[in-house]
């Protein structure tokens, strides 16, 4: 490692290095506790899969799992194409206006997930109160809160986060190369498609990415504009913990998720890190 | 020129109305909802009342908002003077000891929320390795619980926001010019004086970032102080969520996050004027 210069305090690497096994730590007593054939934790009772098979059998897991995975396709699908609108007409916007577009997709990164998850739940109710009868006499179909508002709520913070990826990926490249193309005579649909477009592609997947994880990972708004019956894989951990129940079923999926997270992590950077050609 | 300001317009529309509509208009609801009578369900009844304003004054209530405020800032004190010195040896590193680092800071960042707190509960229980390996040490009685309280709180806290901390502040000090430094010292500087005086300034705009993406989402902590702390630790998030789910008062929980509201934007607007005098002064300075 770079310790070449002696004059070079080890402080910072010493802080580093405690930061990592902080970090860690309590996921590693989790990764070794979930092989562990004891129920109760705590004294080592032997090697075991026993959890890993208890999970892959469990039927909530499974129904929770997929709803987790149907609200965060959709939320997915739909903040990527919002937020990459909203990156370019934030790239391209010179007006006075942008200052209030820019806090607008901004201002929802920084702000606590308890007060959007609280808005959104007093939005909803206010639309069901005024509207849900009118609708449910019109169409049959009851109108309450339930996946579409918890796919609504994802979509709203996801977008964001994929308008900062995007964002930043558009303002790392060239701008002449638009100009350029466009002095070449090709038209503003022409340009899109086959020079912005190829390259703010590595900024569209990771932001995708990020809202999906996002997705995946959110208790606190998603909880607070679900219906009664609804439940994700992080709704099920909660009410798990809360009861004490199945507490060793989720140390093994506590690793499952480690390990995906990795892979996941691993792709965005390298997506990330592959930078659009230097400008001059 | 015109087409391209109508181009514009088209492009930012669906996001622009979206966020309104989602984002914008339900915080204004939070507001108005303060004001409105509850009725006999928990949810609004016609009318407007200052009664749940008046109700605010709970004696448990100054108690709780100065834990809030207390814990946030000490968390977010402790994650900047961790995160100062991790980005300075991330951008000291070779790159491939700097991108293995940055993996391992962001992996925990990644992994699902819930089960980062389980992993606390588990490794901070009382028949838990650490529990045991501190009695061992003959720091901790047996009986002792780690769980549970304001400490248990803060330190997944600080545990939580690390990578939130770490990461603006590594963003911009990869951007520093690390020969200043060697200048400074060449000149005759301490290591600690040239670190303080040339590279904390230099990462400013870093600290900044850092302290506003920590600070204002522990304002807003809930899901921590319910699940590793205990009754004499809540904190303001855990009240808004109990007006929802256990009270069932919407108007109530309203007043709250209004509280909590003010709590996050007067920050927010403070720091974004601190940058913008700042800014208009470099302004002035390369002229």
């Amino acid at each position: 490692m770079s310790m070449s210069c002696n004059r070079r305090s080890r402080f910072p690497m010493l802080v580093t290095l405690l930061t990592l096994i902080f970090l860690y730590a309590p996921l590693i007593v989790v990764g070794i506790a979930s092989f562990n054939k004891s129920k109760y934790g705590g004294k080592w009772a032997g090697f075991s899969w026993i959890w890993y098979e208890k999970l892959f059998q469990s039927e909530r897991v499974w129904e929770a799992l997929a709803n987790t995975l149907i609200i965060a396709l959709f939320a997915t699908v739909i903040s990527t194409i919002l937020g990459t609108l909203a990156a370019l007409a934030l790239y391209r916007m010179k007006s006075k206006f942008k200052g209030v577009y820019n806090a607008l997709v901004y201002t929802p990164l920084v702000v606590p997930d308890i007060l959007m998850g609280i808005s959104l739940l007093l939005l909803f109710v206010m639309i069901i109160k005024t509207f849900g009868a009118w609708f449910t006499s019109l169409t049959g179909i009851p109108f309450e809160l339930g996946m579409t508002t918890i796919i609504i709520a994802h979509v709203t913070f996801c977008m964001s986060y994929v308008a900062m990826v995007v964002l930043g990926r558009l303002q790392e490249f060239d701008k002449s190369l638009i100009e350029a193309a466009q002095d070449l005579g090709a038209s503003g649909l022409y340009t899109f498609f086959h020079v912005t477009l190829p390259v703010i592609m590595p900024g569209v997947i990771a932001g995708a990415l990020f809202a999906f994880t996002l997705s995946i990972d959110d208790f606190v708004i998603t909880f607070f504009v679900k219906g009664a019956g609804d439940t994700t894989l992080p709704i099920f951990i909660q009410s798990s913990i809360k009861h004490g129940r199945d507490l060793p079923m989720l140390n093994a999926l506590s690793v499952i998720f480690l390990i995906l997270t990795f892979i996941l992590v691993f792709i965005t950077q390298i997506l990330l890190t592959n930078k659009p050609k230097e400008k001059k | 020129m015109k087409l391209r300001k109508l181009s514009n317009f088209f492009l930012g529309l669906p996001s622009f109305v979206w966020l309104v509509v989602f984002y914008a208009i339900p915080i204004i609801l939070v507001l108005i909802i303060a004001f409105k009578p509850v009725d006999s369900y928990g949810g609004l009844a016609e009318g407007w009342t200052l009664e749940t304003i008046k109700n605010l004054k709970n004696p448990s209530y100054p108690d709780i908002i100065w834990r809030t405020f207390w814990q946030g800032v000490v968390a977010t004190f402790v994650c900047i003077v961790i995160a100062v010195p991790v980005s300075y040896q991330l951008c000291r590193l070779t790159a491939k000891w700097k991108n293995l680092f940055l993996l391992l800071i962001i992996v925990p960042f990644w992994t699902n929320f819930l089960i980062r707190i389980f992993a606390w509960k588990i490794f901070l229980q009382s028949n838990g390795i650490f529990h045991r390996l501190l009695e061992w040490c003959g720091i901790l009685e047996p009986t002792t619980n780690l769980l549970y309280n304001e400490w248990a709180v803060l330190t997944v806290m600080i545990y939580t926001y690390i990578p939130f901390a770490v990461l603006p502040i590594y963003a911009v000090a990869e951007k520093f010019d690390f020969s200043l430094l060697d200048a400074a010292k060449d000149l005759g500087a301490s290591s600690f004086y040239a670190f303080r005086s040339v590279f904390l300034p230099g990462i400013s705009k870093g600290i900044a970032t850092a302290v506003m993406v920590v600070l204002i989402p522990a304002f807003g902590a809930y899901l921590i102080p319910s699940l590793v702390g205990g009754p004499t630790s809540e904190l303001l998030g855990d009240k808004i969520a109990q007006s929802v789910f256990t009270n069932r008062n919407l108007p109530y929980a309203s007043a709250l996050s209004a509280m909590l509201m003010l709590a996050v934007f007067l920050p927010m607007v403070a720091l974004y004027w601190i940058k913008k005098v700042q800014d208009s002064k470099a302004k002035h300075k390369n002229e």
